[in-house]
């Protein structure tokens, strides 16, 4: 069992109370960071290696180094608490459980980054969490950690919480802070990024709620102690959410570095696969990671153990390798059809895309319509040729990553798949059988 | 749910009202705009469910914004409803990891008990049925959401007869968290 450095008291009763979460050692990080100066907050996250969490895994401290400073102009943390990448689950959790784990994230982080007013952005759908933040904001005001002279320190904070309206796209961090401005969820074209111009054009920076929430143990243990966690660039402990086909869905803490196989089957995480069924294929960090069959995940392309790290999920790139993404793990059984699943996911996209760019949004929706005929037996080999061809169009030429995202599922599906795709096209009346599900990949597995 | 007519121009309630001026604190003095999405899921909340033109541009006098910047943004957002609803709109998710574990037949099973198909209102207008993509709740699939309410782990029949036999019994709709002192005379026992 690993250590767990932010769910270590989850399962205290009234842990999301200010008194509970004090008593067990809570607000320690703002405390000790209070005593330091803001740069020495801002070199012990660099020194801990914490990645983002939210997907794209940019090294946070250098994120936090990259915020402009003039002299006399307002700047901004704004927590970036849109989950909604299909399969991640985990912010939810840790903010409906530990609100003040991410409050009192948010107050270092501010304190870091000389922000006197913080935002925290949360998906519309969880508006029954943003009472729960509420709370434990107010809560927090009460006890002098918020507001005016925290602790007697001469710094001053306040920190709000935001709903959105039900968009993915608002995970996007310039579309976010347009949606905090009060406008439609569309990315902005970078440069200027939004170190320089963010809310309200002044200098922001936009985090996950996990990697604000690390914040709290790399302060309390201190950097180089949170970067011994974990295995190379992967440090630290990070949240996965398991769902799909396994006999124990839900939110681990692992260190990283557990390996894929022991993350699925052992009893100690998601248990295996249910109903005695064979894994078929995994999505391993959100479903905008390329899809890999069971033998891919499992270990890599040169047969060593596959590893929850950003690197060895990333190793042999998109030919053999995926991603780790936000932590979004979807696990596939054997009765998985691929092909609807793949049409599953871009209807998602082509549903979700701004519709600021014509690649992605008719792209994404002609990548619908055409697996969308793939899957209901009326489409030709041509087409799956064709849905690669768009999808490589899509990428790249779109102003923000959604595009990207709306790609490489499919690319991934037919490059590890193609079989059954083929089938689709071969037997249609045999694939528009309900229940029907192609094996022939499994047998020569 | 009472037809909006032009004649009965929509109001806040006081409660609502004090929660808009409680928000505007939230945001610089020149950035009200910021302001909009929360005013809009309030106005939602005490319109019957939907946010018909005449409530938006109640949200737009009340900002001080201009009627269109209430409407490109009402319409860009999923959650706000722009035609009436009934009672309860129950949000299923259909996104992957929902589809994996049931969400096709959850939706087909709700057609059935309730009577309304996706996009509609049952004929009792209890429920408005509405597909939405993912939830975040990926794990406990698959996932209604009703309000600010999650339905979890409704691949049981145990499990989706205790979600529509608790929201049948809601006479009104539930306490919104700003109406401190309950629902608003208007509101009651509709």
């Amino acid at each position: 069992m690993g250590r767990k450095l932010l769910t270590e008291h989850v399962n205290v009763e009234g842990i999301e109370t200010f008194a509970v979460y004090r008593k067990h050692g809570g607000y320690r990080a703002v405390e000790k960071a209070l005593k330091m100066t803001p740069e020495e907050v801002v070199e012990e996250v660099k020194k801990s290696g914490l990645r983002g969490r939210g997907g794209a895994g940019f090294p946070t401290g250098l994120k936090w180094s990259f915020l402009a400073k003039p002299e006399g102009v307002p700047r901004y943390l704004v927590c970036n608490a849109d989950e909604s990448e299909p399969g991640t689950f985990k912010d939810r959790y840790l903010m409906s459980k530990l609100p003040h784990l991410l409050i009192e994230g948010m107050i270092a982080g501010s304190y870091a980054l000389g922000a006197r007013t913080s935002y925290i952005y949360i998906r519309g759908e969880l508006l029954y969490v943003l009472r729960i933040l509420e709370k434990a904001i107010a809560e927090a005001y009460a006890a002098g950690f918020l507001g005016e002279n925290i602790q007697g320190s001469g710094y001053s904070l306040d920190l709000h919480v935001h709903p959105g309206g039900g968009a993915y796209i608002c995970g996007e961090e310039t579309a976010l802070l347009e949606s905090l401005e009060g406008k439609r969820g569309n990315p902005r074209n970078k440069p200027p990024f939004p170190a320089v111009q963010g809310l309200y054009a002044r200098p922001t920076v936009v985090n996950n709620v996990e990697s604000i929430a690390a914040v709290v143990p790399i302060l309390n243990m201190g950097g180089d102690e949170y970067a011994k966690i974990g295995v190379g660039k992967s440090t630290g402990t990070k949240l996965f959410s398991a769902c799909g086909h396994l006999n124990k869905p839900g939110i681990y803490e692992l260190e990283l570095g557990v390996p894929v196989e022991e993350f699925i089957y052992s009893d100690e995480y998601c248990g295996g696969i249910w109903k005695g069924r064979e894994l078929k294929a995994v999505v391993a960090g959100g479903s905008s990671v390329p899809i890999l069959p069971k033998e891919l995940i499992l270990k890599t392309a040169a047969g060593e153990n596959r590893l929850m790290t950003y690197e060895s999920l990333s190793d042999g790139g998109f030919v053999t390798g995926t991603m780790l993404g936000s932590g979004g793990f979807i696990a596939m059984d054997e009765t998985t059809c691929i092909v609807k699943n793949t049409w599953n996911f871009s209807r998602f996209y082509h549903h979700e895309s701004c519709g600021q760019c014509s690649p992605c949004r008719e792209g994404t929706g002609w990548l619908e319509k055409v697996l969308h005929r793939l899957e209901h037996g009326h489409g030709s080999m041509h087409d799956i040729d064709l849905v690669v061809s768009v999808a490589k169009q899509i990428e790249g030429n779109t102003i923000c990553p959604l595009g990207e995202a709306a790609a490489w599922p499919v690319a991934a599906a037919v490059r590890h798949f193609r079989d059954e795709f083929e089938w689709h096209v071969t037997h249609p009346k045999e694939a528009t059988q309900p229940g029907a599900v192609y094996r022939g990949n499994l047998v020569m597995a | 749910m009472e037809p909006t007519t032009a004649a009965a121009k929509p109001q806040f309630s006081p409660a609502a009202q004090a929660e808009i001026k409680r928000l505007l604190t939230h945001y610089p003095d020149d950035r009200k705009k910021s302001t909009l999405l929360p005013v809009l899921h309030i106005a939602q909340a005490e319109f019957g469910g939907w946010v018909s033109p005449e409530v938006q541009d109640l949200v737009a006098e009340t900002l001080g914004l201009r009627s269109i910047e209430v409407y490109e943004v009402s319409t860009f957002y999923t959650m706000f409803n722009l035609k009436p609803v009934g009672k309860h709109v129950l949000e299923i998710c259909r996104t992957g990891p929902c589809m994996l574990r049931g969400s096709d037949e959850l939706t087909a099973q709700l057609e059935r008990i309730t009577g309304a198909k996706v996009g509609e209102t049952s004929p009792d207008g209890h429920f408005t049925l509405k597909e939405v993509e993912c939830l975040a709740a990926c794990g406990f699939a698959p996932v209604v959401q009703v309000r600010e309410k999650y339905y979890e782990s409704l691949d049981t029949e145990e499990n989706v007869d205790a979600m529509l036999s608790e929201l049948k019994s809601l006479v009104h709709r539930p306490i919104l968290p700003w109406e401190e002192n309950g629902l608003p005379t208007s509101l009651q026992n509709k």
